[in-house]
């Protein structure tokens, strides 16, 4: 592999991981209240054909 | 729209599920090929100008429509131009935002139980075993040597797995958004990663299986695929543009009428910058990190340069599933890594083909006024009928290659275009720009107002005109010396010795949009009637 091989991999490559590394942090250092987050939704099975 | 609403129960579950949706396939088979072919740095110079331009900005779009449209009741396409343009046609607008995902189901459903059907086979040993035609089995297991050949059900055959997946996908999509969708997508998503993790592991330890071919290393595997030729070149080749964006925007789903569907299942003040950038960020790690380091320096390995070249101009379905059997059977533990490879495919695959039952559903339920048990029934016998035709007409595959190509290629651009239009034009960039930072936990860059403007509707115009005049007419992409040759998807059509099952793909094809019009058609008059009935209760 050549040394422009090496930099376009390391650079796509880290570019997109620490992408996502930064969206996860920020998501998890977001708000956290899952009760929020939740609509009422039927949660028996009987009511699965009212939705 | 006053039923009960179904919802995500968790951020992390929508994430997952849109990452799902749009981590498919060709993140893992296509990709890579792409990015070899055209030979690493100008390709990921124009992958990633892509990325910013129309896939980021596309995904945002979508996402904002979506929520907006879910506050009024609506979860369809059609529903939400109709709520949010209030105009007679809007709804027909959004005609392509059920014919798209109902229609690529009934084909990729049948690509998902090849995965479900090779992993098996992988696992039992028989793609292991000595002496195997690959070739052969392909044709014989997808039925891609001859029609009807691969309508059998034995436990080694495509129909089992055929059966198994679409009851599967049709009782996930029963249980609903929160205990069907979302349940599927937590535990499949972090598998599909930690089983791509383990393979690359695999390939990246190989070192050079073969002493006697010291040229065939993994270093050389990566060079392969990674190696930049002339960027400057590269940059001005329009091919290598359209190879790269048409990557973008197939791989992030946009335009399928999925994004759209899942974020009307948010609240108002549920963050969408945040999360959308999230599902994009996890589709590119799956597609750049982990795709692009396996299947292509896999294949090295134990092809070689000039084989590995053969391997990815015979597209994905010929690397996937020709070559790369090969290359396990060659490797050693191969028949496990084999088969948990195509586990993961089969992974990638399931997600994506819920969310595509999703907007369909929707639709059917608000549009109709029906129930689910209703909706997945009259959904099921629909696409049925469609995957009995894709299975049925397997020879050279023709069938699904051409419904792929008019729907699931053609169809998809018509649809982003729309959406664009819609939030830079119609709502207005300052009005969408404010709905999508309700309850955000990020800023959208200023400049992507003028991107989402201007840059993207152009140059998503420009890769389409171009696209249809390569793949429909059969421009030669030369400015200076310009020659049509109409392509085999139209010449199958309408030349001098069209295709049977071409042009009855086609008919199923129209006959599905026109269905798709006569119920949008229907659903306009029940919207009226529930806004009448609102207006007279208040």
């Amino acid at each position: 592999m050549t040394t422009g091989g090496w930099i376009t991999m390391i650079l796509s490559v880290g570019f997109v991981t620490g992408l996502l590394g930064w969206c996860i942090y920020r998501v998890l250092r977001g708000p956290k209240d899952p009760g929020k987050l939740a609509h009422v939704e039927p949660i028996e099975e009987s009511q699965a054909d009212d939705r | 729209m006053s039923k009960p609403q179904e919802a995500w129960s968790s951020r992390l579950g929508v994430i997952l599920a849109v990452a799902g949706s749009a981590v498919g396939l060709g993140n893992f088979l296509r990709f890579p090929g792409l990015a070899a072919q055209y030979g690493g740095g100008a390709f990921m110079i124009a992958y990633f100008v892509s990325l910013l331009v129309i896939g980021i900005p596309i995904c945002w779009i979508e996402w904002t429509l979506g929520r907006h449209g879910g506050r009024y009741g609506f979860h369809s396409t059609s529903g939400i131009f109709h709520v949010l343009i209030r105009k007679p046609w809007a709804k027909y607008l959004g005609v392509i935002g059920f014919v798209v995902p109902v229609t690529i189901y009934m084909y990729y459903v049948y690509v998902e139980a090849w995965c479900l059907g090779y992993a098996m086979n992988a696992l039992t040993g028989r793609l292991s075993q000595e002496g195997t035609n690959y070739q052969e089995f392909f044709g014989k297991f997808t039925g891609a040597s001859s029609d009807g050949v691969a309508l059998h059900f034995g436990l080694n055959d495509v129909g089992t797995f055929l059966v198994i997946v679409f009851v599967m996908n049709f009782y996930f999509i029963y249980r609903g958004i929160s205990k069907g969708i979302e349940t599927v997508c937590k535990f499949a998503m972090p598998a599909l990663i930690i089983i791509a993790i383990i393979i690359l592991g695999r390939v990246m330890t190989l070192g050079t299986p073969d002493p006697a071919k010291p040229d065939q290393s993994v270093i050389n595997g990566l060079g392969f695929l990674w190696n930049p030729g002339d960027i400057a070149q590269g940059l001005r080749n329009p091919q290598l543009w359209l190879a790269a964006s048409g990557q973008i925007f197939f791989s992030l789903s946009v335009g399928f009428g999925v994004i759209i569907t899942y974020a009307s299942y948010l609240r108002k003040k549920d963050d969408i910058v945040l999360s959308g950038l999230t599902a994009s960020a996890a589709n590119e790690f799956c597609e750049v990190g982990l795709g692009g380091l396996i299947t292509v320096p896999a294949a090295f390995l134990f092809l070689g340069a000039a084989g590995t070249a053969t391997a990815v101009a015979s597209g994905s379905f010929g690397l996937g599933f020709n070559v790369l059997p090969e290359v396990f059977a060659r490797m050693p533990g191969g028949h496990l890594f084999a088969s948990i490879f195509f586990v993961l495919l089969f992974l990638a695959a399931i997600t994506s083909s819920l969310s595509m039952l999703q907007p369909g559903i929707a639709f059917l339920e608000e549009g109709l006024g029906i129930k689910r048990k209703a909706s997945v029934a009259l959904l099921g016998l629909v696409t049925a009928i469609g995957t009995l035709f894709v299975w049925y007409f397997s020879k050279d595959l023709k069938a699904l290659d051409t419904i792929d190509f008019w729907v699931g290629t053609l169809m998809l651009f018509v649809q982003a275009t729309i959406l664009i239009i819609i939030f830079g034009w119609v709502i207005g960039v300052e009005k969408g720009w404010k709905i999508a930072h309700e309850g955000a936990e990020m800023r959208i860059p200023e400049f992507f107002k003028f991107i989402i403007k201007y840059v993207t509707p152009a140059f998503l115009l420009i890769i389409f005109v171009m696209f249809t005049l390569q793949s429909v007419f059969g421009w030669n992409l030369s400015f200076a010396n310009a020659q049509f040759n109409p392509t085999g998807y139209v010449r199958d059509l309408v030349g001098d010795a069209p295709n049977k099952v071409a042009r009855l793909s086609m008919a199923l094809i129209v006959i599905m949009t026109v269905f798709a019009f006569v119920l949008v058609n229907i659903a306009g008059k029940v919207w009226a009637r529930q806004e009448i009935k609102e207006r007279e209760d208040n």
